[in-house]
């Protein structure tokens, strides 16, 4: 996908594949009559690592935690939703306290996912210090996974037919604190980014997109649930224990890029909530049940709701030791289709901003050749240049 | 390096240089197809809880400011070239850190048909930084260790040769008259 022929006044802008804060190389190519965008192509592929073949190598026990390291933000909810479909052809269930856990591990992730992101999104504008306070936060989160686990982003937590570590009442203590002490800086951040002048200034009105927009261009996730477009796969068709203890579905109206902060930011509240509730409540249980080695033959399909919107397993199984086929839909590609729509009209300076609203995961850093008409040589621009440009655009 | 000249002259100027490196020096950080684990790890050696900029180590974006490169991912096939392109816009003398098994081995992805198995196949790597991924502790001791090593003037012997990828030209310094 690459854009040509253009008219005598447009340039492309191409951004390639290398940042420090973002995830997943990609390349992108901005058309540009002057300031204004008026075309955006895209480019993905430079991790591709070959793991749905790889998979067909690995025994089912093994390929667990291959589809952990697919991403390292949603880690867990990728084994979660790679499992609970190896779990559905082998016709077992986990326990309900090995749901629980489950559910206790992705909330987990998802807060600190969403404050890794809302640290990214805020350096992409310039606002340093928000980033670093949500990092410095983001380390509560991890210390609570660690403690449950003894690992600070690949978690390992799911076996088939269950979960591998346990929580003890000691354990509930300690996170139960860490979360108070996260409520009240996420409500902080939350009236930061509702009332902070500048911050508005360089989100509200940029990049809004329409319900409508959303629901023909396929968007999932918080970049959805902030046009209005109300679709969370936790409450449609619950997985793990999200049947018996439920979330909220956060949704907000005005689909621009401060809706798509709010939305995220109440999303990190209401899994403090539903922590708090799974707490309260623990079933008891023991924590995995028998599976076969050998898993039936048959075909499924799993679905999950990652940090960035639906996550899609298709798993067929011919009966041995080993899947036939496995099909990763992941989130972040359903939703670049948006921001090839939503680039168009803005001003270059709002890119970087709009390319980290969806939270992507992309990060090779490319070049990025800035063309201006009646210049002869072509400035070679980074990813970090073109941060500076928005930055400075704004000053 | 063309310029081995040993005047006393050149051996203080070295010995700047080399405390001027040791006590600050300037990394790039290049994604070669990881799972963002070790690049999650490596953004937060950055951020207050480890804060390595008190060391005077920081992450530039460009590659021609570098003097480490610190690289992460089993290498994909399609990030190979831009890899090679990324060291070789580095000035000299740089150095390179491999982040987590995968860079190492292949990790957990060895076998894969679009990998070239860790870093090492394609540049001379000085540390190896194992764990998957590392902890923000083993990636800051793994700079502690490169830095050490230069500051007892134990340059890493290099024996690999690195090709210039195709289709790209290093630009040449011009000579004014
Ligand atoms: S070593 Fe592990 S955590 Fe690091 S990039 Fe590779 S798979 Fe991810």
């Amino acid at each position: 996908m690459t854009l040509e022929k253009h008219g005598e006044n447009r340039f492309v802008v191409p951004i390639g594949p290398q940042h420090p804060a973002l995830k997943e190389p990609g390349h992108f190519e901005f058309v540009v009559d002057g300031e204004i965008v008026t075309g955006a192509s895209v480019r993905l592929g430079y991790v591709h690592r070959g793991i749905e073949k790889g998979a067909e190598d690995r025994t089912w026990t093994q390929n667990l935690y291959l589809m952990e390291r697919i991403c390292g933000i949603c880690s867990h909810i990728h084994a979660t939703a790679f499992v609970q479909g190896v779990e559905k052809l082998a016709g077992v269930e986990a326990p309900p306290r090995a749901r629980a856990i489950r559910e206790i591990f992705a909330e987990l992730e998802r807060i600190h996912s969403h404050m890794l992101w809302l640290g990214v999104a805020a350096h992409e504008g310039g606002f340093d210090a928000l980033f670093m306070y949500s990092w410095r936060d983001r380390e509560v989160v991890m210390d609570m996974l660690e403690m449950l686990s003894g690992n600070r982003v690949h978690y390992s937590a799911n076996l088939i037919g269950g979960v591998k570590y346990d929580l003890t009442p000691d354990m509930m203590d300690k996170i139960r604190e860490g979360l108070n002490y996260l409520e009240e800086r996420l409500a902080h951040y939350l009236d930061v980014v509702n009332n902070d002048e500048t911050f508005i200034g360089r989100t509200r009105g940029i990049g809004t997109m329409t319900r409508e927009q959303a629901q023909l261009l396929g968007a999932v996730g918080p970049t959805a649930r902030a046009s209005n477009f109300a679709y969370d796969v936790r409450v449609d068709a619950p997985y793990a224990a999200y049947a018996e203890f439920p979330v909220e579905m956060v949704v907000a109206q005005e689909g621009d890029l401060h809706a798509r902060f709010v939305v995220r930011i109440l999303e990190t509240m209401e899994s403090i909530r539903v922590l708090r509730r799974i707490f309260e409540n623990m079933p008891e249980s023991e924590l995995v049940t028998r599976v076969p080695r050998r898993i039936p033959a048959g075909e499924t399909i799993s679905r999950v709701e990652a940090p960035r919107g639906e996550l899609f397993y298709f798993i067929a199984s011919g009966g041995g030791e080993k899947p036939e086929r496995v099909k990763v839909r992941t989130p972040s590609l359903c939703n670049w289709g948006t921001v090839i729509t939503l680039a168009v009209g803005h001003k270059l300076a709002d890119m970087p901003m709009i390319l980290a609203g969806i939270d992507p995961c992309f990060s090779c850093n490319d070049r990025l050749v800035m063309v201006k008409r009646n210049r002869q040589d072509p400035q070679v621009w980074t990813w970090a240049d073109l941060r500076n440009y928005g930055i400075e655009y704004y000053r | 390096m063309g310029l081995e000249v040993s005047t006393p002259w050149q051996q203080v100027l070295d010995k700047i240089r080399t405390w001027a490196r040791v006590n600050s020096p300037w990394a790039i950080h290049f994604n070669s197809g990881s799972c963002n684990g070790c690049d999650i790890e490596i953004l937060a050696t950055l951020t207050p809880r480890y804060d390595v900029e008190r060391f005077g180590i920081k992450l530039q974006g460009s590659p021609r400011h570098a003097d480490v490169l610190i690289c992460t991912g089993p290498v994909s096939l399609q990030a190979k070239d831009r890899l090679l392109r990324i060291y070789w816009q580095m000035p000299e003398p740089k150095f390179v850190i491999a982040v987590g098994s995968c860079g190492l081995s292949g990790g957990v992805f060895h076998g894969c048909y679009n990998i070239v198995h860790g870093i090492d196949e394609v540049l001379p790597v000085d540390v190896f930084v194992p764990g998957c991924p590392p902890r923000p502790e083993g990636i800051i001791y793994g700079v502690a260790v490169l830095l050490e090593a230069l500051k007892s003037g134990k340059r890493p012997e290099r024996t690999m040769t690195v090709e210039l990828p195709a289709g790209f030209e290093m630009p040449q310094a011009e000579v004014r008259q």
